[in-house]
C-alpha cells in the first residue's frame, strides 16, 4: 500500500469511527495480516478496546480474519474497502434513483451498519419513512419488503457468508473462529419471511417520550429474546454491481457526448440486457443480435428496424470502439467493448488533466504521443508544430512530472549515449497508476484542510449550536418575537459572516472530495481491467 | 576509462547534446539542489466544481452521513478521564446522547475477540458508587471522631471540608452540623480565618443610603 493511501484511510477511518478503530486499522493496513496480541502489543491500546475495535471492523467488512493451521487466528485489512467509504454517498444516490427513497434507505442502513438481517433492515427503515410522513399514515413492512426483494434480484444486495450448518464432530471443541461459506447460488436468495407491520413513529410529547423509552427498552429486550425466522441470514451491500452500474454509466454519457441521444440509448439497451449475463470483469458482452436490441428497445424510441442497423453500423465503425461486431447472424451480432470502453474514458480523463494542469499544447503533444506512440524530439517538433524551444521545454516538463517516459533505443550493444535514439512514450497505465495516486493524495489534503477550518472555529461553531438549542426551546414553548431577536443577536454580525465563510469552504471542499472520487473510480476500473486480463 | 573530456572544454558530455535539443551554446536549465517548493506556483488554475441537484444531494448525504456515524455505537470515541469535580454544564449536555450498545452476533467472530467477563461494564459503576458512598462514610466517621477531640477553630476547618467534599451526597447530618455554625463563619466562604482580622469600629456603621457622599 502506498503512504498516500495508507494515509487517506487512516483519514476515513478517523472521521468515521473514532481514534481507536483508525490506530488499529492503520496499524493492520500498513504491517499486513496480524494475530490479536501482535496488535495490542504494537498499538499500545488496552485488550479490550482493541477486541472492540476489531468487531466493528469485522462487522462493516473493512476487516477480515483466517484460521491458520497452527490454530491462531491472524487478522487483515481489506484497505481498498476502506477507500469506498469515499463512496458511500455516490451509492446511496444511485439507489434513490433506481429505487426512491425506500431504496435509497435500505442502502444507506446498511452502508451504517455493515451487515444486517433483512427483518432488522425493513423494521428499521419502515420506521424512519414513518417519521417523515404526515401524521396518521404509516409506512407498510410489506412495501419496503418488495423494494429490499428487488435490489436481491438486481443483485445490488448480497448475503453474507453463512456459519457452516453442521459441526464435523460434537465431541472436539468449537473452532477459535468460525469459517464462513457462501454458495454462488444462494447469493441472492431472499429468505421467506412474513413481515407483517407498520413502522412506529416516536411521539414527540416529551412525557410519553419518557413512558415510550422504557416500554420500548422493554419490548427491544422482548423481541431479541425471540429468535427471527431470518436469524443468522445477514446482508450487505454488493460493492460490485454499484461499480458495474457507475461503468455503464460512465459508457452511456460517453456515447451520448460523443454521438446523440439514440445512439446512447442503444448502448444502454445493450448494456441493460447484459447486466446478468455478463460479469464484472469481463472484456465485452455476450453479443446480442440486433433483432434482440430492437426488441428490447424501450418503449418511448419509435424507431425503425433500418434505423437501428444504421446506428448500430456506426458504432461499430466508430474508431474509440465501444461497440464491436462479432458476427452476421440474427442481424448483426454486436457486442460492447468493455476494456476498450474503459480504457478509453481513462485515457480521455487524462488528457483533460494534462490539459488542465500544463496548457493546451502540452495536451497536443501528449494526444500525439498517444497516437504515435513512440516520437524523437524532433519528430515530436515537426508533428506538433510547435518551435523547438518551446516543445523541449514542454516536454521536460512532462517528463519531470512523470506523464510521458523515455524510451531508450541502443544503436551499438555499449550503450553509447551518443549512438542511441531517445524516443517518448505515453505509457498509459503507469501514468494512470500514477495520476491515482496523486489522486489520494488531493483526497487526504483536502480532508486535512476541511478538519483544519473545522477545528479553528471549533469555539463558534459549539456557540453557534447552543444558540440554535436556545431558539428551539424557546420557539416550542411559545415565546414573542422580541425575546427571539434578542436570543438571534448574541451572535454578532461578523461572527455570523464567518460562520457563513467556514459553512462555504466546508461545503466546496466537501463537492471537490466527491468528484475526486469519480476520477479514483474511473482510474481505478480501468487499471483493475488491465491486471485482470489474462 | 578516459574522463569525459575534464579540464579540455567547459561542459562536455559523452552523447551528442544536439539530440536531446541543446543547440551550441544555448543555456542548460538550472540544476535542481533542493526538493521541489510544498507549495509550488500554479500558472493554470483548477476548473471550477460542477454543480447541479446531483452534486448539491450528494454532499447534503455526505454531512449527514458523517454526522449519523459519529452517533452510531460504531464509534468508538478515546474516552476522557473522569473528572473530579463534575462540571456544571455535564448535566445539560450528555444526558441527550443515548448510545445503544451493539452486541455482535459472537458465531460470526472468532472466540478472541469475545470480551471475557460480560459483567464488566455494569461492575465498574457499582464499584464507583460504593466507593463514593464508602469514602462518604469514612469521612464522616472521621469527622465525628475529630469534634468530639477538637476546639472551635478545627471545626472551623472541618466545616470547610464538609462543604467541599460532600457536595452532592445526600448526607442530611452533615446538613444539619453545617447550619449549626452557618451564621458566624459562611459570610465570606474564603480560606481565610477571620479572627486573625480585627474589623475597625465603622465597619458596618455607615449606612446605605447616604451613597451620593464618597466615602474615601
Amino acid at each position: 500500500m502506498t503512504q498516500a493511501e495508507i494515509k487517506l484511510c487512516s483519514l476515513l477511518l478517523q472521521e468515521h469511527f473514532g481514534e481507536i478503530v483508525e490506530k488499529i486499522g492503520t496499524y493492520l493496513i500498513r504491517t499486513g495480516t496480524q494475530p490479536l496480541r501482535m496488535i495490542v502489543n504494537e498499538t499500545g491500546l488496552l485488550l479490550d478496546q482493541v477486541k472492540k475495535a476489531l468487531c466493528v471492523l469485522i462487522q462493516h467488512n473493512l476487516v477480515t480474519y483466517q484460521l491458520q493451521k497452527r490454530g491462531f487466528v491472524e487478522y487483515e485489512a481489506q484497505c481498498k474497502r476502506v477507500l469506498r467509504i469515499l463512496r458511500y454517498p455516490r451509492y446511496i444516490y444511485t439507489a434513490k434513483t433506481l429505487y426512491n427513497d425506500t431504496g435509497e434507505l435500505i442502502v444507506e442502513e446498511l452502508l451504517l451498519n455493515g451487515k444486517m438481517t433483512m427483518s432488522a433492515v425493513v423494521r428499521k427503515v419502515a420506521d424512519r419513512l414513518t417519521e417523515t410522513m404526515e401524521d396518521g399514515k404509516t409506512m407498510d413492512y410489506t412495501d419496503v419488503s418488495n423494494t429490499f426483494v428487488r435490489l436481491a434480484d438486481t443483485h445490488f444486495v448480497q448475503r453474507c457468508p453463512l456459519i457452516p450448518e453442521t459441526p464435523e464432530t460434537p465431541d472436539a471443541p468449537p473452532p477459535p473462529a468460525p469459517m464462513l461459506v457462501i454458495n454462488e447460488k444462494d447469493m441472492y436468495v431472499v429468505p421467506r419471511l412474513n413481515l407483517i407491520g407498520k413502522g412506529k413513529r416516536r411521539r414527540s410529547c416529551d412525557e410519553e417520550e419518557n413512558g415510550e423509552h422504557k416500554a420500548k427498552k422493554q419490548k427491544q429486550d422482548g423481541e431479541s429474546s425471540e429468535p427471527l425466522p431470518d436469524d443468522g441470514i445477514y446482508w450487505q451491500v454488493n460493492i460490485d454491481r454499484f461499480h458495474q452500474h457507475f461503468r455503464d454509466q460512465g459508457i452511456v454519457s460517453a456515447v451520448a457526448n460523443r454521438m446523440d441521444q439514440t445512439s446512447s440509448e442503444i448502448v444502454r439497451t445493450m448494456l441493460r440486457m447484459s447486466e446478468v449475463t455478463t460479469s464484472s470483469s469481463a472484456p465485452y458482452t455476450q453479443p446480442l443480435s440486433s433483432n434482440e436490441i430492437f426488441r428490447s428497445l424501450p418503449a418511448g424510441y419509435n424507431i425503425v428496424k433500418q434505423v437501428l442497423d444504421q446506428y448500430l453500423t456506426l458504432l461499430a465503425d466508430d474508431p474509440l470502439e465501444f461497440v464491436g461486431k462479432s458476427g452476421d447472424s440474427g442481424g448483426g451480432m454486436y457486442t460492447v467493448n468493455l476494456h476498450k470502453a474503459l480504457a478509453s474514458l481513462a485515457t480521455a480523463t487524462l488528457e483533460s488533466i494534462v490539459e488542465e494542469r500544463f496548457g493546451s499544447r502540452c495536451a497536443r503533444i501528449f494526444r500525439l504521443l498517444l497516437r504515435k506512440k513512440h516520437l524523437e524530439q524532433k519528430q515530436v517538433e515537426d508533428f506538433a508544430m510547435i518551435p523547438a524551444k518551446e516543445a523541449k521545454d514542454m516536454l521536460y516538463k512532462m517528463l519531470s512530472e512523470n506523464v510521458v517516459s523515455l524510451q531508450e533505443i541502443p544503436k551499438t550493444p555499449d550503450h553509447a549515449p551518443s549512438r542511441t535514439f531517445y524516443l517518448y512514450t505515453v505509457n498509459i497505465l503507469s501514468s494512470a497508476r500514477m495520476l491515482l495516486h496523486r489522486c489520494y493524495k488531493s483526497v487526504a489534503n483536502l480532508i486535512e484542510r476541511r478538519q483544519y477550518e473545522t477545528k479553528e472555529n471549533k469555539r463558534l461553531l459549539e456557540k453557534s449550536q447552543r444558540v440554535e438549542a436556545i431558539l428551539a426551546s424557546m420557539q416550542a414553548t411559545g415565546a414573542e418575537d422580541a425575546q427571539l431577536q434578542e436570543i438571534e443577536e448574541m451572535i454578532t454580525v461578523p461572527e455570523r459572516q464567518q460562520l457563513e465563510n467556514l459553512k462555504r469552504n466546508v461545503n466546496k471542499i466537501d463537492a471537490s472530495e466527491n468528484q475526486v472520487d469519480e476520477t479514483i473510480f474511473v482510474l481505478e476500473s480501468f487499471i483493475e481491467s488491465t491486471m485482470k486480463k489474462p | 576509462m578516459a574522463g569525459s573530456g575534464a579540464g579540455r572544454g567547459r561542459t562536455a558530455f559523452t552523447f551528442n547534446i544536439d539530440a536531446l535539443g541543446f543547440g551550441k551554446g544555448a543555456a542548460l536549465p538550472d540544476t535542481v539542489s533542493k526538493p521541489p517548493p510544498t507549495y509550488p506556483s500554479t500558472e493554470n488554475k483548477p476548473v471550477p466544481l460542477k454543480t447541479g441537484e446531483d452534486e448539491d444531494y450528494m454532499l447534503a448525504l455526505k454531512q449527514d452521513l458523517r454526522a449519523t456515524m459519529k452517533q452510531m455505537p460504531y464509534f468508538l470515541a478515546v474516552e476522557e478521564d473522569r473528572e473530579v469535580i463534575e462540571r456544571y454544564r455535564k448535566k445539560y449536555q450528555n444526558s441527550g446522547k443515548e448510545h445503544q450498545t451493539w452486541t455482535p452476533d459472537w458465531r460470526r467472530l472468532p472466540r478472541e475477540v469475545k470480551p471475557k467477563k460480560k459483567t464488566k461494564k455494569g461492575a465498574n459503576p457499582k464499584k464507583a458508587k460504593s466507593f463514593e458512598s464508602k469514602s462518604n462514610l469514612d469521612v464522616l466517621k472521621k469527622i465525628e471522631e475529630l469534634e468530639k477531640k477538637d476546639d472551635e477553630e478545627k471545626s472551623e476547618d472541618e466545616e470547610d471540608k464538609k462543604e467541599d467534599k460532600p457536595k452532592d451526597k445526600e448526607g442530611d447530618d452533615d446538613e444539619e452540623e453545617l447550619e449549626e455554625d452557618d451564621e458566624e463563619e459562611h459570610e465570606e466562604e474564603n480560606d481565610y480565618i477571620s479572627s486573625y482580622f480585627e474589623d475597625g469600629d465603622d465597619f458596618g456603621d455607615g449606612s446605605d443610603d447616604n451613597m451620593d457622599e464618597a466615602t474615601y
